[in-house]
């Protein structure tokens, strides 16, 4: 799991049935000083999380276990809203 | 697996239901030198670890799943399966 920043959503009309009613969230991956590390990515959304807001992901297939597993399509997926930038203790 | 360092924690209410109870720590890549890497990850806690601690994280989901929260299939990456002591490394010739 990686912390991320919601920095955009995306919405996508034509899609895999599996991902319809899912919001499709844009989150850029941050270190540990939540600054910005490497591309952003699409997630698809497992908790409520918005724009805005810090997050974590999964990563791979187990992206898929919080929905039918078998069926859905993801590898990356938003499992936990941290509670606010202070809650994440990096030491500093 | 991977070596990482525990360098702290993270506070969620709002999660996966499969996490509750579990502590979701933050940790930085090493290398087996012992240099951080700028690989940060957020792994779940199944050792008891601390911060400072060296650990081992493993990264496959049936695995890291299995060994953090006792039952397979939870939307788990990675999980912190040891507390290494020391690594012993061949010395450069």
């Amino acid at each position: 799991m990686q912390l991320a920043r919601v920095i955009g959503t995306v919405v996508a009309t034509v899609k895999n049935e599996a991902l319809e009613g899912r919001k499709l969230l844009v989150v850029q991956t941050l270190n540990k000083d939540l600054k910005p590390s490497g591309k952003p990515l699409v997630a698809v959304d497992a908790i409520g999380a918005g724009v805005g807001e810090l997050v974590f992901w999964c990563r791979g297939k187990e992206a898929s276990f919080p929905f039918k597993r078998e069926d859905t399509p993801t590898d990356c997926t938003i499992i936990g809203i941290v509670d606010s930038d202070a809650h994440v203790n990096n030491g500093s | 697996m991977i070596l990482a360092k525990v360098v702290g924690n993270v506070v969620a209410t709002q999660k996966n239901q499969r996490y509750e109870n579990a502590r979701v720590m933050l940790c930085q890549q090493i290398t087996p030198e012992g240099e951080e890497t700028a690989y940060t990850v957020l792994a779940l806690d199944a050792v008891d670890s601390g911060v400072g601690d060296t650990v081992l994280i493993v990264q496959e989901g049936w695995s890291a799943s299995t060994t953090a929260t006792g039952k397979p299939q939870a939307a788990i990456d990675s999980a912190i399966v040891g507390v290494v002591d020391y690594v012993d490394l061949l010395k450069d010739e």
